[in-house]
């Protein structure tokens, strides 16, 4: 309590000074101790008693309604008093959930960590970025023993920590199977009843697979009720849409998934993404597709990389730089035999 | 209306005023600050509300602690209504209906220098001490 006599008399100072002078540095200097009070927890209703007691030391014989009053603001002051220390409180807790769900969203980055796979015959890029600090979306690589690649986009409908479980169980369902099985079918169908049996209702996972074949330029591709992917065809200039037949992840577990191709040439280019790339809101709009698919078209001399890092700019600033939903998109461009 | 009353009964949701003015009146006699004895009252109003929303009827008891130099204050809240079923998460902040005033039984524990809780079928009993700053 030392200190708050020491503050107290510090105050009575100030008060008497200022009573005196009317002076604008005093009331600085009260600013300052107000916030100074705040940081050592000292409440509104101890300030306002302060205060009285500064009075009545400056006034010994002050009005007697005065000191009446001053006992009734107390009275008053003391259940914001409370409402200020338990604010206190859960700020504290706060900051201590923040710290851990801090921990928890690096333990899902290493988690869920992929690395991109280089091939002479696509340029890949990608960029992932969580609304929130976890990431309700996922991605992911593999390279087959023959160099083919097989890419897999997700969202799961619910986010936050919930999402981030469940997207990890994906990927170690998906790290199990052998690399000889890598047809965007047969992992779909197998996902499927992971995720069915080890899900409870009503968490649902949509999902786009593709395996490029580097040796035939074939793309295979399936999907499990997600957002439609796109080609940017070199030769039109123009894009085609690509979706297959399928239920989300989770709703059935006997569900056969639809496996299409299509033939990439030189230049084409595809784009898969989440919902959060074409659903976008920006104040009550929403982003049209065309939006999108018109930056990359723009961009689409540039690298694969740089074509989704642009992207990524021109939605974070119509935003105003906070993302409402989380942000995936994937681009593999076929390199001319040429250029390699 | 002067003398010390070292326990009310509370029943009507006017009861609690009295609870008050008892709780006051002791705490002034003991020597206490005016912030003090404020906060006193405020804990009573939490304990006596809490009879008189939650088990209908129960009773303040007040005792005057002389553990020289320290003087205090005992408050005893008394009831046989239903009881708490988790006391623990009734103490934690954020529980109360009052939802962010603070208020509630953890405010009282916060206005308070001790404070203890029993509770079953039978009724709940809570205890919570001032002591006077020297
Ligand atoms: N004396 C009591 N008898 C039975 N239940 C009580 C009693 N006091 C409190 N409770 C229960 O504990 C809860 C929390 O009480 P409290 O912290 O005072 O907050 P609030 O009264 O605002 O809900 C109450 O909602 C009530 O269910
Ligand atoms: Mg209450």
């Amino acid at each position: 309590m030392s200190s708050l006599q020491s503050d107290m008399q510090d105050y009575k100072d100030l008060l008497s000074k200022y009573l005196e002078t009317k002076d604008e540095a005093i009331l600085y200097q009260a600013e300052q101790f107000s916030k100074q009070s705040i940081q050592q927890n000292i409440s509104p209703d101890e300030i306002v008693n302060v205060h009285y007691q500064a009075l009545k030391e400056i006034y010994p014989d002050l009005h007697e309604q005065i000191e009446g009053s001053f006992k009734f603001l107390i009275e008053t002051m003391i259940s914001y008093g409370l409402a200020y220390q338990e604010h206190q409180v859960l700020r504290e807790k706060q900051i201590e959930l923040k710290s851990e769900i801090g921990v928890a969203a690096n333990m899902q980055n290493t988690l869920l960590k992929t690395s991109v796979p280089k091939t002479h015959a696509i340029d890949i890029g990608v960029k992932s970025v969580p609304a929130k600090e976890m990431n309700g979306d996922y991605h992911h690589f593999i390279k087959d023993e023959q160099g083919n690649v097989g890419v897999a986009v997700a969202d799961v409908i619910g986010k936050g920590i919930p999402a981030a479980f469940c997207m990890s169980m994906i990927k170690f369902a998906m790290e199990s199977f052998s690399e000889n099985q890598i047809y965007p079918q047969w992992i779909l169908d197998s996902l499927n009843r992971v995720v069915s049996r080890n899900v409870e209702q009503g968490m649902f996972v949509t999902m786009f697979y593709g395996l490029y074949d580097v040796y035939t330029h074939q793309f295979y591709y399936a999907s499990a009720g997600h957002e439609p992917c796109f080609i940017l065809r070199n030769e039109t200039k123009e894009f085609e849409e690509i979706d297959a037949k399928g239920l989300l992840l989770g709703v059935e577990s006997a569900v056969k998934y639809e496996q299409l191709n299509t033939s990439i040439h030189e230049g084409d280019l595809i784009v898969l993404l989440t919902d959060g790339v074409t659903e976008c809101r920006v104040d009550g709009r929403f982003i049209e597709q065309e939006e999108v698919l018109n930056i990359i078209k723009e961009h689409e001399h540039l690298n694969s990389q740089e074509i989704v890092e642009h992207v990524f700019k021109y939605f974070e600033r119509l935003q105003d730089f906070q993302l409402r939903d989380d942000f995936t998109l994937v681009v593999m461009k076929r390199n001319s035999s040429l250029s390699v | 209306m002067k003398e010390t009353v070292s326990s009310v009964v509370i029943k009507k949701e006017w009861d609690i005023v009295g609870a008050r003015q008892a709780g006051r009146q002791l705490s002034q006699e003991l020597g206490f600050g005016s912030v003090d004895q404020a906060r006193i009252a405020t804990a009573i109003s939490e304990l006596a509300r809490n009879i008189y929303l939650y088990a209908k009827e129960g009773e303040i008891s007040f005792e005057e602690l002389y553990d020289l130099p320290k003087v205090g204050l005992k408050i005893v809240a008394r009831d046989k209504g239903p009881g708490i079923n988790d006391l623990s998460a009734v103490m934690q902040d954020g529980y109360s209906t009052s939802g962010g005033l603070g208020a509630g039984l953890p405010g009282v524990k916060r206005l308070m220098d001790e404070f203890d809780l029993v509770s079953d079928e039978e009724g709940t009993k809570v205890t919570a001490i001032k002591w006077a700053r020297p």
